[in-house]
């Protein structure tokens, strides 16, 4: 017994040892918990409420955009469309036969679909058709029950009610790419837009408005459990213009078959009532996707529908230049406004011969005849006296040769060239002919279509400063508008070229008589100029100068005309560029009469330019 | 050693019912009790389909418990060898039936129910150790000659777990047997030995592991063999335990759990669930169960008036306390995952019903605490 005594002496020690050992490793478990619980139990919080909670962002409404008189320009339309959650169906097949006797599903988008619902998770919805008419989506939407698996949804998107008329000034929305992205989470939403081009693109920020929040409760899998609560976000702002829809869309039609541009403001507050660009492009195409096809065609076509030719096109202003150059011939004091020069046709420099426009000369021209018949010889001489450098400057003062700041993108500068511009550019110095070619809108001379609005404008107007702007109203914008400064010109230049310019298409010898407008009240003041793009050789001179209708298409002459109505109190400047159109009389002119007119059958059925506001000259004006 | 007469020791049912501890038994009803209510919360608040089958097992394993409670336990050590020979060859038998082809299988298909030889093999091993080391001396256990055949013992069917492969199983068994050895006095130097021994023979083994084995040694340390997957497990188990704090979520309110973040909510890491919706205090109530339990397991074996019934407690209490210590410890990222259940709590039948038996043997101990059992009961004239 005594052994047996032993062994249970022995077994006593060690199972308290043994228990003695569990009771440590328990405190051990107990000692863990109680870390994990209540030392570190803030931290896992976080991270179980991380797991737990999804920020969802709802993506506010976008602002549109409307036209002076409200007119829808850009709005969100409903899209109809229909999902598909694959863990409703009882059979995807099944559902989608059903769907297709409702509403038109290829075999293409049927495989799409099919193969879409085997990659996702069985709760998240696939989209199955889109952009579905009204009367389809009812059929869907009446025979809900019996399509398990079958969601109708009304999403928004983009659309440009007056299509490719208004595309260069409206722009287009498309999908977020890598350098759009500035932090906005709203940006990163899948199948988010934003402006990619007009002021959809200079007023994105003002036209997305602010992202709402939904807090949602998610699962492991990201199944949405329940929404914690949502804080709405802010639709965008509607964003007025001063643009006309009804005189942006008859100027389209106007242009409708050449690559030209057009613009019309008003001369006193700047307004763009039309900003016109041929050949245009459906903004539409963009916000769905383009195909590749779509894509080429748009950039091969040699009249380039995408750019832009009112304020990115730069063409030789040709004759239009010449009340600039007449302007630094009057204001330098070499010449006179009735001092006469003599045109035989053409003029000697060196051993260069410069032509005028009519072979046989105009005879004794005084400063407003000049500019009546555009003729070459008279500005040559003005502006061989005057030299390029005053030129330039007084061009720029009209607006030439720089950007005008108009709120949508892309905008090219024009060039007026100076001495010093040459230097630098070429290392070469200035050539007194390339004076002379100056003086008629040739050479190294380019302007905008805007930018010659402005001019015209700025002419108008009686030497104002005048700056375009398209849009009205903004917030952003808020601030009062400062009235335009006063041009540091005198008043008799500027009357001498507006009566030069009346001339032009009011009396028989100016060059666009044939595009006057009859009704007085209407008159416009305007002038011509028709820009080579091609060098006429000594050899063609002689055996006589082609036709235009003789030359094919890209060697044709650019045709330009700007003018201002009516005559009596200027309110409008228009400017046209025809790409080749020929002759600026022949084929510009007639352009800016009708533009002329219905500006102002637009003005007296009484939806004038009132709307824009502050648009009430002062006295001394015009 | 005198003869002695058995007879004399036999109880009647009433005895037997007046010396049971219910106290022990109404501590393990309140644990399962515990369990199904967990389970039933993470089923998102139903009976289906943890709870309601999980309370059917823990009636038929609960009527098990007190069946072989009130066996006495000088039948159990009679058993002893036969059980354990049972429980080996099913363990073959399932070896080689993986082997032919159903994979890694841990379970025979007895129509009504899957029979895992591993849990039998639990159990069988404390009586098969308790019953040997029942007919040493404390002379004896001090002699290496008599730990060669208890090391067999161990060591069969270990490796036979091992291979299935269980790292789990295979790990309580060992050191379920270690705990045993350790009572029945094994001197401290040999556990050093056997302790450098392993350690020293890993580098040596491994190497002459074929790739494929290697492999499968490192699944069994790292069942998803994934950074992210092993990883994933344990974080979302701490994150659902911290976040619970104190007080916890409330039941049927962890998000962790009901929103499917936790991995084998059901099962292994049940105790995130308790931990999420009770906090700390829910925690350590269960904790506090355990540990009422685990004392009177010792406090039965200290109480056995035979060194088998004092072994028996001891090794089917220190495999409990093996259960909750690694269950509890993986969960809380302690140490690495290994599949091994919360006794009493996660679902499953095999292991439910294996730890009742196992507290039926221990009430058996307790219920014939007084009758002395010979040193060599194979002599006595029964």
């Amino acid at each position: 017994m005594k052994r047996d005594a032993d062994t249970h002496r022995i077994f006593s020690r060690r199972a308290l040892l043994l228990g003695g050992a569990q009771a440590v490793l328990m405190t051990g478990l107990a000692a863990r918990m109680y870390y994990l619980q209540v030392i570190e139990s803030e931290q896992y919080k976080l991270l179980a409420d991380e797991n737990r909670i999804n920020l969802r962002l709802l993506p506010p409404p976008r602002g549109r955009v409307l036209d002076r008189h409200g007119v829808e320009l850009a709005n969100n339309q409903q899209n109809y469309r229909v999902v598909l959650i694959a863990e409703q169906a009882d059979s995807v097949a099944q559902t989608l036969d059903a769907l297709a006797e409702l509403i038109p599903i290829d075999r293409y988008e049927r495989a799409k679909v099919l193969r879409e619902v085997k990659r996702r998770r069985s709760f998240v919805p696939v989209t199955v058709a889109e952009n579905l008419t009204w009367e389809e989506f009812a059929r869907v939407n009446v025979n809900a029950p019996d399509l398990p698996g079958i969601q109708p949804e009304i999403g928004e998107t983009r659309a440009y009610p007056h299509g490719p008329t208004m595309a260069h000034v409206i722009g287009y929305v498309g999908a977020v790419s890598e350098k759009d992205l500035t932090g906005d989470p709203l940006l990163e939403l899948p199948g988010f837009r934003v402006g990619k081009s007009g002021v959809e693109r200079t007023r994105e920020e003002y036209l997305r408005g602010k992202a709402g929040v939904s807090r949602v409760e998610v699962n492991a899998f990201g199944r949405v459990i329940r929404e914690l609560n949502r804080r709405e976000g802010q639709p965008g702002e509607d964003l007025k213009l001063s643009l006309d829809a009804e005189l942006q869309i008859y100027m389209m039609k106007l242009l409708a078959d050449e690559s030209a541009s057009a613009v019309v403001m008003d001369v006193h507050s700047g307004n763009v009532l039309g900003l016109a660009s041929t050949p245009g492009f459906d903004p539409q195409s963009f916000n769905i996707g383009l195909t590749q096809q779509a894509w080429s065609d748009l950039t091969s076509d040699p009249r380039n529908p995408l750019l832009n030719k009112a304020i990115a096109g730069q063409y030789p202003p040709g004759s239009t230049f010449k009340m600039m150059v007449a302007i630094a011939a009057l204001e330098a004091g070499v010449v006179s406004p009735e001092q006469k020069i003599f045109c035989s046709g053409h003029v000697e420099l060196g051993n260069q011969r410069f032509h005028c426009w009519k072979r046989n000369g105009h005879g004794n021209m005084a400063l407003v005849d000049a500019i009546e018949q555009s003729c070459d010889v008279y500005f040559y001489d003005i502006a061989k006296r005057v030299g390029i450098d005053r030129i330039s400057e007084t061009a720029r003062l009209f607006g030439l040769g720089a950007e005008t700041g108009i709120e949508i993108p892309a905008e090219r500068k024009g060039l007026m060239p100076t001495r010093a511009w040459k230097k630098g550019r070429t290392g070469e110095a200035w050539q007194q002919g390339e004076t002379l070619v100056a003086g008629i809108g040739q050479g190294f001379v380019l302007t905008t279509p805007l930018q010659l609005a402005v001019m015209a404008a700025r002419i108008a107007n009686g030497g104002f400063a005048v700056k375009p702007r398209l849009i009205l109203d903004t917030q952003e914008d808020g601030a009062p508008r400062v009235e335009p400064e006063r041009l540091p010109i005198g008043r008799v230049p500027l009357q001498l070229v507006a009566e030069g310019m009346r001339r032009v298409s009011n009396v028989p010898t100016g060059t666009a008589f044939r595009a006057r407008i009859k009704n007085s009240a209407m008159a416009l003041a305007g002038k011509t100029g028709t820009s080579q793009v091609r060098r006429i050789t000594l050899a063609e001179r002689e055996t006589g100068v082609l036709r235009n209708d003789q030359l094919p298409w890209a060697e044709r002459d650019h045709a330009l005309f700007v003018a201002f109505a009516p005559t009596a109190a200027p309110r409008y400047a228009v400017s046209v560029v025809v790409e080749h159109g020929g002759s600026g009389s022949a084929t510009a002119a007639p352009i800016a009469r009708d533009i002329l007119i219905k500006i102002q059958e637009i003005e007296r059925a009484g939806r004038g330019p009132q709307v824009g506001g502050n648009t009430s000259p002062p006295e001394d004006r015009g | 050693m005198a003869l002695v007469d058995d007879r004399r020791n036999d109880m009647t049912f009433l005895q037997k019912v007046r010396n049971t501890n219910w106290f022990l038994i109404i501590l393990i009803f309140l644990t399962a009790g515990f369990g199904i209510a967990m389970l039933y919360s993470v089923a998102g608040g139903k009976m289906d389909p943890w709870a309601s089958r999980q309370a059917v097992r823990f009636a038929v394993g609960a009527s098990l418990m007190l069946f072989v409670a009130f066996v006495d336990i000088r039948v159990w050590l009679r058993m002893a060898y036969p059980l354990y020979a049972l429980g080996l060859v099913l363990l073959l038998i399932v070896e080689v039936m993986g082997e032919v082809g159903m994979g890694a299988q841990r379970w025979l298909d007895l129509g009504f129910f899957n029979l895992q030889p591993s849990e039998i093999m639990k159990i069988a091993l404390v009586l098969a150790l308790a019953r040997y080391f029942h007919g040493l001396t404390a002379e004896d256990v001090q002699r290496f000659r008599w730990l060669v055949v208890p090391l067999l013992m161990v060591a069969a069917p270990a490796g036979l777990v091992l291979v299935e492969p269980d790292l789990g199983t295979a790990i309580l068994l060992i050191m379920g047997a270690g705990a045993l050895f350790f009572a029945a006095g094994v001197l401290w130097w040999k556990f050093a030995l056997v302790f450098i021994g392993v350690l020293g023979s890993i580098p040596f083994v491994w190497e002459r592991l074929h790739l494929y084995q290697r492999e499968r040694v490192l699944t069994l340390f790292n069942p998803e063999r994934d950074p992210l997957g092993a990883g994933y497990q344990i974080m979302q188990s701490k994150i659902a335990l911290g976040s619970g704090g104190l007080w916890g979520k409330g039941y049927l309110l962890g998000t962790q759990s009901h929103l499917n973040f936790l991995p084998e909510k059901h099962s292994d890491f049940i105790f995130t669930t308790l931990g999420e919706e009770f906090g700390l205090v829910g925690g350590m109530i269960l904790l506090g169960l355990y540990t009422a339990i685990l004392m009177y397991g010792f406090a039965v074996a200290f109480r056995a008036r035979s060194q088998f019934g004092r072994l028996l407690a001891t090794g089917v209490t220190s495999t409990f306390f093996l259960y909750i210590f690694i269950n509890i410890a993986m969960v809380m990222g302690i140490i690495p995952v290994v599949g091994v259940p919360l006794p009493l709590i996660s679902w499953g039948g095999s292991a439910m019903v294996s730890i009742l038996i196992g507290f039926g043997l221990v009430l058996s101990v307790y219920i014939h605490r007084d009758i002395p059992i010979p040193r060599r009961p194979g002599l006595d004239p029964t």
